[in-house]
């Protein structure tokens, strides 16, 4: 008999929904439906049983192609890539769970890897910005009860955080919003006329690149100063006004996303919306959350946080000490600059995401990727090690985008024989020690 | 395990009563004993002091906010960041240190034992990752409940049985210890930019006062029966004049009696009672009334306090009191971080660098040492830091230093930039009183321990308590002199047992110990009332599913639970 799981947290984004229902074989080995997530979390899912799975650890053979080897010989090969390289980029984790980061960073700290995870090329500039000027937010929760103002700015929720909106921002009805939908004026401030923009009350097209003008432009209508005509293509009249109805809401929530932390300005757009939020609690309460992508990302940060007391792009080459320096210790320019000797990535694309130039720098390297699935990254490897994946085939720890932490449910089991980033990372761990212990590779 | 023979120490136990006297201390199995086999490795500590390990009652040193403060000042590791040689893992920061650092500074000033005070239910699995990864010393956690939605409904009604039973339910989802409550009203009131800044102003909505939260709140931690009691941040931190509502809110407890199984004999702990102990009506006239405050705290035998000690550093101020800080946000204009948790709790993030050049921080400053030196009886007074609020854990030893020599305080006190204003504004000037080796014990060892309820096995030096013991390089016959020797002194144990192993050897980490996770599981009568409330919260109100707040038994491999039967 087929047998449903509830409470499956949907390991896609970083709204972590913790309500699907997932249907599995009897054998526990194929999922065989998925409730409540949306189309994309489905597809997440519903990869664990397509065909063509990459069931064991492929290296790269001297014409190019791949051939299957042990795990052993992987992990072997592995830990003498790390022990052998005096610098190597260990970039990613964003998939994975908070557990193997914790593994992987004791890794890193023997062999003086960098730790480096996808906010690097992601909101990167919105923790330089928090360096800066801090942040007020709060949790999902307090949103969905509280919020009668929402701004989504440069963010686009309806195609990247598709239940966004229905779990916390647009439509729920919560305490102290029963209206739900009907109680909160949604601001869209964009662009380009998005999914997203089609359903907020009002829309607001700023002219490209000039959101940090627009959003000094309200902190000065805030303040009562004078404005000229027109900001960023936003009339006068339209600042104030909006500005007047922020000051009649209750609740402000402002999320952004890509459309600030990468449009020019980037990390200062993101201190200049901050201190929007922080001007508006002198009037009412107001908070302002980063949209963060890519699931665990923010476990990453926090991970990085606790052991070593910076969220992302920390450099432990040294061995004796953790440095966080952006331009310096982050991937992208790491890559470009030629500085690292190896790659080592885990839990993410980079191939997808980064610059060319950073990826035909990488290629150059000895590169293990370590991701349950055949992506661009994979391509360009030396070595690509397949895992369990988790959220599905295995559990952990992953946060949310309000930093909130949830433990992760193992769904069906892995294919036969396949281990987990736990386990793999534990084995390489302990390889690494029986190598360092024998004076390196 | 082995066993272990430590001759000829100066012990400072008053669990035994031993007042530096020279006795031998066995070790046998984790624990200590009566007498060993001739084959017990013999620890030679002649001419030094031997303590049990220390606790700290009061500390923020895992979870959100204390994580927030990590990452957002990566100044504070940029010229701290280090690794000494060993089996330690790279340690950095100054006022919030990473988790490793964490343990291992604890353990270097022979702490085995540390409190988190402060740990949002709905962040509690974030919590336990750090306690998860912080080595050698034992840690516990104590949920928040002051501002939580439950507790407000249920207070509002007088209902304390449904008050203990979602108690008794947080702690066991959460692993929780006890029972705290931070600005009671005043963070649900933050949710909407106010606040609550005494006993009786209503908190929005709810229609319930702090002070009937503090009430309600002591009556079900006492129906429970819980081995910690009520600890409480009053409302109105910070303030110039707020003592009146500190005294208050202390109010709040006459008459109450202690009911536990655990030798606790407090019902209401006030913590870090220095930033609620001001006098004057602003900044410019902010004078001590830690004499005023101490009075009454001597005559109530059912309060414990903890100091609060300013240690004049540039530090991290982080608390669940939201509109706190905020409102130090707008005097420092430092970096705020705020986050609001729903249904639950909310908490700030503010740096702020404590000046000896500024007469409120030494006004401040003055008023920790005094609430310690006016403590009539050292057994219900503690020494923290806040950590990091008032300044670093790291310090303590340098608190010790101005608590022990009036000499080496004096020196501090008259070198102020503005030294009269800040004399005549506080009584530290006048006061003679040193602390001594055996009360020092007592405010860092056996009191903390009686007021965690732990006092059978922690905090003493008894035959059959678990062998947690510090040795520090100190002769109490040569007590140093120079406040840089103290300091020095406390700051590197020449040993640490912890759980019968050492884990320190003259300042270096030589084992990372047995680190245990404490909570409390109180078992109570059936509840549907607040089983069905739960349920229709999370149904309805929270973002998370019931199924996936618990903490999962994988975040704390080694859990020391104390079990409570509350079934009537």
């Amino acid at each position: 008999m087929p047998k449903e799981v509830t409470d499956v947290i949907c390991p896609f984004c970083g709204t972590l929904c913790d309500d699907v229902r997932i249907t599995v074989s009897d054998d526990n080995k194929t999922i065989l439906g998925v409730k409540n997530a949306c189309a994309i979390g489905a597809e997440k899912f519903n990869h664990q049983r397509l065909p063509g799975r990459v069931k064991r650890p492929r290296m790269r053979q001297a014409d190019g192609t791949f051939k299957e080897v042990t795990y052993d010989e992987a992990i072997d090969w592995t830990a003498k890539m790390l022990v052998k390289s005096r610098k190597t980029l260990m970039y990613g984790w964003a998939s994975t769970s908070c557990q193997a980061m914790s593994i992987g960073h004791e890794i890193a700290e023997k062999i003086g890897g960098i730790v480096d995870n996808c906010a690097t090329v992601c909101h990167g500039s919105s923790l330089i910005a928090i360096e800066d000027v801090g942040v007020p937010t709060c949790t999902l929760g307090e949103v969905k009860n509280r919020a009668d103002r929402v701004i989504f700015w440069g963010c686009n929720p309806a195609h990247a955080h598709p239940r966004h909106m229905s779990r916390y921002s647009i439509f729920p009805r919560g305490f102290f919003t029963v209206k739900g939908h009907k109680g909160r004026k949604i601001y869209c401030v964009d662009c380009r006329y998005t999914d997203t923009a089609k359903c907020a009350d009002e829309f607001i097209q700023v002219q490209q690149g000039y959101d940090y003008e627009l959003l000094n432009a309200l902190r000065t209508a805030a303040r009562g100063e004078a404005l000229p005509d027109t900001v960023g293509g936003v009339p006068k009249e339209k600042i104030i006004e909006i500005v007047e109805d922020l000051k009649q809401g209750r609740f402000i929530i402002i999320f952004f996303g890509m459309g600030l932390t990468h449009t020019m300005g980037r990390n200062h757009n993101i201190d200049i919306a901050i201190n929007l939020t922080r001007d508006l609690n002198d009037f009412t309460k107001c908070a302002i959350m980063a949209m963060r992508g890519h699931w665990n990302v923010t476990g990453s940060g926090q991970v990085l946080g606790w052991q070593y007391g910076f969220p992302y792009a920390v450099d432990l080459s040294r061995r004796d000490q953790a440095r966080h320096q952006t331009g310096e210790t982050t991937s992208v320019d790491l890559l470009n600059r030629n500085e690292v000797e190896a790659c080592f990535y885990i839990a993410t694309d980079p191939g997808a995401h980064f610059p060319v130039d950073a990826m035909i720098s990488s290629s150059k390297k000895p590169t293990v990727t370590i991701d349950p699935h055949i992506q661009c990254t994979t391509e360009i490897s030396d070595l690509h090690i397949p895992v369990a994946m988790v959220g599905v085939e295995t559990g952990g720890c992953a946060y949310r985008m309000d930093n909130v932490p949830i433990e992760t449910r193992k769904v069906v089991d892995p294919p036969e024989g396949m281990l987990t980033d736990e386990e793999l990372l534990t084995k390489i761990n302990l390889k690494v020690d029986e190598l360092l212990a024998n004076g390196g590779a | 395990m082995s066993e272990y023979i430590i001759k000829n120490g100066h012990v400072f136990d008053s669990v035994t009563g031993i007042k530096g006297d020279k006795k031998d201390i066995s070790v046998k199995d984790g624990k200590i004993v009566d007498k060993v086999g001739s084959s017990a490795k013999i620890v030679d500590a002649k001419g030094k002091t031997v303590m049990a390990g220390a606790l700290d009652i009061h500390a923020h040193v895992a979870g959100p906010k204390v994580n927030a403060g990590r990452w957002y000042r990566p100044e504070d590791k940029h010229f701290d960041s280090h690794k000494v040689p060993g089996i330690t893992r790279i340690e950095g920061g100054k006022s919030i240190p990473t988790v490793f650092k964490t343990g291992y500074a604890y353990a270097r000033m022979g702490f085995t034992f540390v409190m988190e005070a402060a740990m949002p239910p709905m962040y509690a699995r974030h919590v336990h990752e750090e306690i998860h990864d912080t080595p050698i010393i034992d840690e516990a956690a104590l949920p928040v409940f002051g501002n939580n939605w439950f507790i407000l409904e249920y207070l509002k009604n007088q209902e304390i049985e449904n008050t203990a039973a979602y108690i008794a339910w947080i702690l066991r989802q959460t692993k929780g210890y006890g029972v705290k409550c931070v600005n009671p009203g005043g963070t649900e009131a933050w949710a909407w930019g106010l606040n609550c800044l005494t006993i009786h102003d209503p908190v929005p909505y709810f229609d319930i006062t702090p002070a009937e939260i503090i009430t309600g709140l002591i009556a079900a931690n006492e129906y429970l029966g819980l081995p910690h009691s009520f600890h409480l941040h009053q409302n109105d931190l910070g303030n110039p004049g707020n003592y009146t509502v500190t005294l208050d809110s202390l109010k709040l407890a006459e008459g109450v009696k202690p009911k536990n199984n655990f030798g606790r004999e407090q019902v209401l702990h006030s913590t870090h009672l220095q930033f609620h102990s001001y006098g004057g009506d602003s900044f410019a006239n902010i004078d001590s009334k830690a004499k005023e405050v101490m009075d009454y705290v001597n005559k109530q035998k059912n309060l414990t306090i903890d100091t609060g000690q300013v240690t004049l550093d540039e530090t991290t101020t982080m608390t669940a009191d939201g509109p706190f800080e905020h409102h130090l946000h707008a005097l420092n204009h430092l970096k705020w971080f705020n986050v609001d948790v729903e249904l639950e709790t909310g908490a700030g993030v503010v740096p702020y660098i404590y000046s000896p050049n500024v007469t409120v921080n030494a006004i401040q400053w003055a008023i920790g040492l005094e609430l310690a030196l006016f403590a009539k009886d050292p057994e219900r007074c503690f020494i923290t830091t806040d950590h990091p609020n008032a300044g670093p854990f790291t310090r303590y030893p340098r608190v010790y230093s101005w608590l022990m020599s009036k000499k080496v305080r004096d020196e501090r006190l008259n070198t102020f930039k503005n030294a009269d204003k800040v004399i005549s504004a506080t009584y530290l000037a006048e006061i003679d009183r040193e602390i001594s080796l055996y009360e020092l014990a007592q405010m860092t060892r056996s009191g903390p321990a009686r007021a965690l309820g732990l006092s059978k096995d922690y905090g003493g030096l008894a035959p059959g308590m678990n062998a947690d013991i510090a040795i520090y390089n100190i002769d109490p016959d040569n007590f140093p002199t120079t406040g840089a020797d103290i300091e020095k002194a406390f700051a590197n144990v020449a040993y640490l047992f912890k759980d019968g192993k050492i884990c320190v050897e003259e300042g270096k980490i030589v084992d990372m110990g047995h680190k245990q996770t404490f909570w409390v599981d109180a078992k109570v009568n059936e509840n549907k009332q607040v089983m069905h409330d739960i349920k229709e919260k999370f149904l309805k109100y929270y973002s998370l599913n019931e199924n996936n707040y618990p903490v999962p038994e994988s975040y704390a491999p080694h859990q020391h639970i104390l079990t409570v039967d509350a079934v009537q």
